[in-house]
């Protein structure tokens, strides 16, 4: 749960007030909120987890923990909660 | 791309190699260590790192998986209000298969019950928004990891005004729970890893005090093997020299404050209060509750579901596991009855759990050292 998946940051927007982003896992798009990076910007990687982003994060260390997670399997079950069941 | 990520894969390798060779020629004595998060056991079993550390260093699994310590009597409570027929419920998927005294909420949707898992909280407030005439009730559990998302969907769902939103509130803390294990006189801890990614959120600030009464030295670390390795290796090379500090080995992400807009959001939601921790116990200022402006929120005043007798398995020694007491193989039960598909106890469930680990990857007694 604590884990947390690396993302680029592609789109930034006001959605029902609240600051979101979309993001990109590696090719799977997903939707999150960045509230919590004010300074974040498109193009920035940020860690995200429960559809939050915890931090920002280097472009190169981004894709290496995406292709280590990926490797070990665990991108899928993050990214997909209800396949778990 | 790809080529350079698999030459990466493979510097890896050998960099954790390194730092294992590192960490083995400063070794004089063997040492005990607790790493504090679950997804970290699994990093570790996984990578079958367990295995190849030097025999002398012993990693004991902590506390830090959330599902694991939410309070049956809470577990009940959220199976008391799935049930009730205006309710949509929504989790985290692993919480799904926690047995609670007499059933889990997957039997539970199978009969019928709303039980849906969501990714993140604001996709409950969404289906609150969606569903008008349902109550959505979202289990807010976790450590301070999760508490920013919890916390902003609670503010979200005021923002919106809706009327038809809650959460039932299980949110614990990392410190008060290492103070907990540090006191008790079975402790065997010597060093920690802390939780990464509960440090990306709340700094590390707040275990200084702790490493300084106790006397434990501690490294901020990550979830990849290597960083698990520099981690180990901070914390063995403070021991060897009796150093006790705080050490960031997960430097590119924690930073010493932590991510103050995240802690900004919790402040205005939560509040300390006393948590049970299943298996372990009450412990003080362990948690977060809603704060009283946000008690309209609060699912376990929207909804009384009664007195609440709880039973626990007689057989699941999940209390001791937690608190590094325990290795799940030592547990009677470990593999049969309880598994995965039939657990007894919530370190059997989920994917942050000891025993799921060890089940997972294979680790009985004869494989295992020490």
């Amino acid at each position: 749960m604590c884990l947390g998946i690396p993302g680029k940051i592609v789109e930034l927007y006001q959605q029902a007030g609240l600051r979101m982003a979309k993001i990109d896992f590696g090719g799977v798009l997903r939707e999150a909120c960045v509230e919590t990076l004010p300074e974040a910007k498109v193009g920035d990687y940020a860690i995200i987890h429960a559809g939050f982003a915890l931090n920002l994060l280097d472009e190169q260390e981004a894709l290496e923990t995406l292709q280590l997670l990926r490797d070990a399997g665990v991108l899928d079950e993050e990214l997909n909660p209800s396949s778990q069941t | 791309m790809d080529l350079s990520l698999l030459n990466q894969t493979l510097r890896d390798e050998r960099q954790v190699k390194a730092e294992i060779e590192k960490i083995r020629r400063r070794l004089t004595r063997s040492w005990v260590l607790m790493e504090i998060c679950g997804g970290q056991t699994h990093a570790i079993m996984q990578s079958g790192l367990d295995q190849l550390l030097p025999p002398e260093i012993e990693l004991v699994h902590g506390p830090g998986c959330p599902v694991c310590v939410t309070p049956l009597e809470l577990i009940d409570k959220a199976l008391a209000i799935a049930a009730r027929p205006e309710v949509i419920f929504c989790s985290f998927g692993d919480m799904l298969r926690v047995p609670g005294s007499n059933q889990d909420l997957f039997s539970l949707r199978a009969g019928g019950a709303d039980v849906r898992v969501v990714y993140s909280p604001l996709d409950a407030v969404k289906i609150a928004q969606q569903n008008p005439e349902r109550q959505v009730v979202f289990f807010a559990i976790g450590f301070e990891t999760t508490a920013p998302p919890n916390a902003m969907s609670v503010l979200q769902a005021k923002a919106l005004g809706l009327k038809n939103y809650s959460v039932l509130v299980s949110q614990v803390l990392v410190p008060p729970a290492m103070h907990a294990i540090l006191s008790s006189p079975h402790n065997r801890v010597q060093g920690f890893l802390l939780a990464g990614h509960v440090c990306t959120v709340m700094g590390y600030q707040d275990y200084l005090p702790i490493a300084d009464q106790y006397r434990v030295p501690m490294a901020v670390t990550g979830f990849e093997p290597l960083d698990l390795v520099r981690g180990i290796y901070s914390v063995v090379k403070m021991l060897e020299q009796n150093e006790v500090r705080v050490e960031n080995a997960y430097a590119r992400v924690v930073k010493p404050e932590g991510n103050l807009a995240a802690q900004a959001i919790i402040q205005k939601v939560f509040q300390p209060v006393d948590r049970n921790w299943r298996g372990i116990g009450r412990i003080p200022l362990s948690g977060w509750g809603l704060r009283p402006e946000f008690s309209e929120f609060d699912a376990e005043l929207r909804f009384d579901v009664g007195n609440i007798q709880t039973s626990e398995s007689p057989l699941c020694i999940a209390g001791q596991i937690l608190q590094g007491l325990k290795k799940p193989f030592d547990c009677p039960a470990f593999a049969d009855p309880c598994t995965p598909q039939n657990p007894l106890g919530a370190p059997m469930v989920s994917a942050e759990g000891a025993c799921s680990a060890y089940y997972r990857f294979a680790r009985s007694s004869a494989s295992m050292k020490g």
